[in-house]
């Protein structure tokens, strides 16, 4: 990390607002997430975590503040929202495949279409990626005929096949069983070793707890507490936290 | 949603980065406005002037566009769209209704169901293939010929008839369409709590079904709804006939024309309500997001 201290961080938000009607879903967050970390935001359902990796792929629209990609504003207007997407992956707690694609296709759809990519060259990344997920027999089948955690690799190969700078994890392994999150998680830790920078929004807090650089408690909309995970799981200060981490505890989640 | 410790909305003030953001959003919109409304004034002086200054425009406007014949004809084909109005709503309720049962007969599976599954099918392939006017016909000129004790001759009836067959058929397809895209995962989650196959179809699948194809659905009425004019083949008054009558007598073809913009003055409020009715819809059931 020291090498990059004088780079920008990767994404940066600085007090973002963000309301949907009367409800402010996120409010004066900031946030700075240096290359080659991984940033864990942990909180209760409806606390703002997914609103913001939304707003970090400008699916949404911010009411005030600025979000930062490699020191450059992609908040302001005049920015092209699909020149940012270009750049970082999204992974969708619903694996969000393209039911009538195979596998190749949905992983291929972008490079060819977007990063113009010939055929055969995004074939072969593809299918490089998908043997190192484990998945190079499945490259043909459609994403229905698959199980979840494959699904949901499938997804993080097709997130990956565009060589983002960031990858954003939406809750990426609530919708698996503990067996599948395994595997799905043992991809993550994978892509940490490599050097990947990521923000992850998860439930996961034994998988928070190793993997994070940097840990974020987001409650009603606010970023309570910050740390490494050291801290957090460890001594946090506020009493909101303790109180979600003792739940957590209870429900025999760490 | 967790409820905020304190209070802070009172102090929120939008920042000096939100309000220009927000002023150059409003100079884009405005700068967007200006060039559509150009456009169209252009396009539409430039069409203006090249059909009143063809040569033919003086001869055309009297021929097409005469206040004379247009005053004469528009209460006569008023009165003949009412014909047309009443058989398009009970043609269509009947047609929406006979194709609908046509679609889940259809869809039914096992091997019970093989000879009504066919004979759905038989009807489909058949109506839809058969060209409307010719089904119109047989049906017009047919039946009275058959001379069967009680069955009616009025052209209207036996039109609307002819209209109710050739439609139900594409209907259904529509309707089938609609519920082969309910993906399996629904039909499953419904079976699974323990509704029977007719339930899964009637509050599970049949309601997404049917919000599926409103705009292809409302396509087939909006083309019955023309298509009533066809009735006028065996004789009845309808809004077409009425103005043919008039063209008939003065040789004018303004009356065509009236025809023409009354049916679709009638479409027009009929495609924003169902626009209104699937946006509204769509709010509903999904979040917001700007993609």
């Amino acid at each position: 990390m020291t090498a990059d201290a004088n780079r920008p961080p990767v994404l940066r938000l600085e007090s973002v607002r963000k309301t949907f009607g009367d409800s402010v879903v996120l409010r004066d967050v900031d946030l700075a997430v240096p290359a080659h970390t991984v940033t864990v935001l942990i909180g209760a359902s409806g606390s703002g975590k997914s609103t913001l990796l939304r707003c970090a792929n400008l699916l949404e629209e911010i009411d005030d503040g600025a979000i930062f990609l490699d020191g450059d504003e992609i908040t302001d207007p005049r920015v092209d929202p699909d020149s940012v997407r270009r750049r970082i992956g999204v992974v969708f707690q619903a694996y969000n495949l393209f039911p009538h694609m195979t596998v190749l296709d949905n992983i291929t759809l972008a490079p060819r279409r977007v990063h113009k990519t010939a055929r055969k060259e995004a074939e072969e990344r593809a299918r490089e990626l998908l043997a190192r997920l484990g998945l190079k027999e499945k490259a043909a089948e459609y994403p229905d005929r698959l199980s979840g955690g494959q699904q949901q690799r499938v997804a993080i190969v097709r997130a990956l096949a565009g060589q983002p700078k960031l990858l954003l994890l939406d809750e990426i392994t609530a919708a698996l069983d503990p067996e599948l999150v395994g595997e799905v998680l043992n991809v993550v830790r994978d892509l940490k070793e490599q050097g990947m920078t990521m923000v992850i929004a998860t439930h996961e807090m034994g998988f928070a707890r190793e993997v994070a650089d940097q840990v974020c408690f987001l409650d009603g909309g606010v970023v309570l507490e910050r740390g490494t995970p050291k801290q957090v799981f460890g001594a946090p200060q506020q009493e909101r936290t303790q109180q979600f981490l003792r739940r957590i505890v209870e429900a025999g989640r760490l | 949603m967790t409820v905020p410790d304190l209070s802070d909305e009172d102090m929120y003030r939008p920042s000096a980065r939100r309000i220009e953001r927000e002023r150059h959003k409003r100079t884009r919109a405005r700068r967007a406005t200006a060039i559509a409304t150009i456009s169209t004034v252009v396009t539409a002086a430039v069409l203006f002037l090249v059909v009143t200054g063809s040569p033919g425009w003086p001869a055309t406007k009297k021929a097409f566009f005469s206040a004379h014949y247009a005053r004469m004809a528009l209460p006569k084909v008023i009165d003949g769209l009412w014909l047309n109005i009443r058989l398009m709503v009970i043609c269509g309720a009947i047609i929406l209704v006979l194709g609908m049962l046509i679609a889940v007969t259809r869809t039914l599976r096992g091997p019970v169901f093989f000879p009504l599954r066919a004979l759905a099918t038989a009807y489909v392939d058949f109506f839809r293939g058969l060209p409307l006017i010719i089904c119109l016909l047989m049906v017009v000129f047919g039946v009275p010929a058959l001379r069967l004790q009680g069955v009616t001759v009025n052209p209207v009836i036996l039109g609307g008839t002819a209209l109710v067959l050739t439609y139900s058929a594409y209907v259904a397809e529509v309707f089938r369409a609609g519920i082969e895209t309910v993906h399996p995962s629904q039909r499953a989650a419904a079976r699974s709590l323990g509704l029977s196959g007719p339930q899964t179809m009637r509050f599970v699948v049949l309601p997404q079904a049917v919000r599926r194809v409103v705009p292809p659905l409302l396509n087939d009425l909006v083309s019955l709804q023309k298509d009533t004019g066809l009735v006028s083949i065996g004789g009845a008054v309808d809004a077409v006939h009425a103005a043919d009558i008039i063209v008939g007598k003065y040789f004018n073809y303004t009356p065509y024309v009236v025809a023409g913009l009354v049916f679709v003055a009638l479409t027009i409020p009929m495609t924003r309500f169902t626009d209104w009715i699937t946006a509204r819809m769509y709010r509903r059931q999904s979040q917001g997001g700007t993609v």
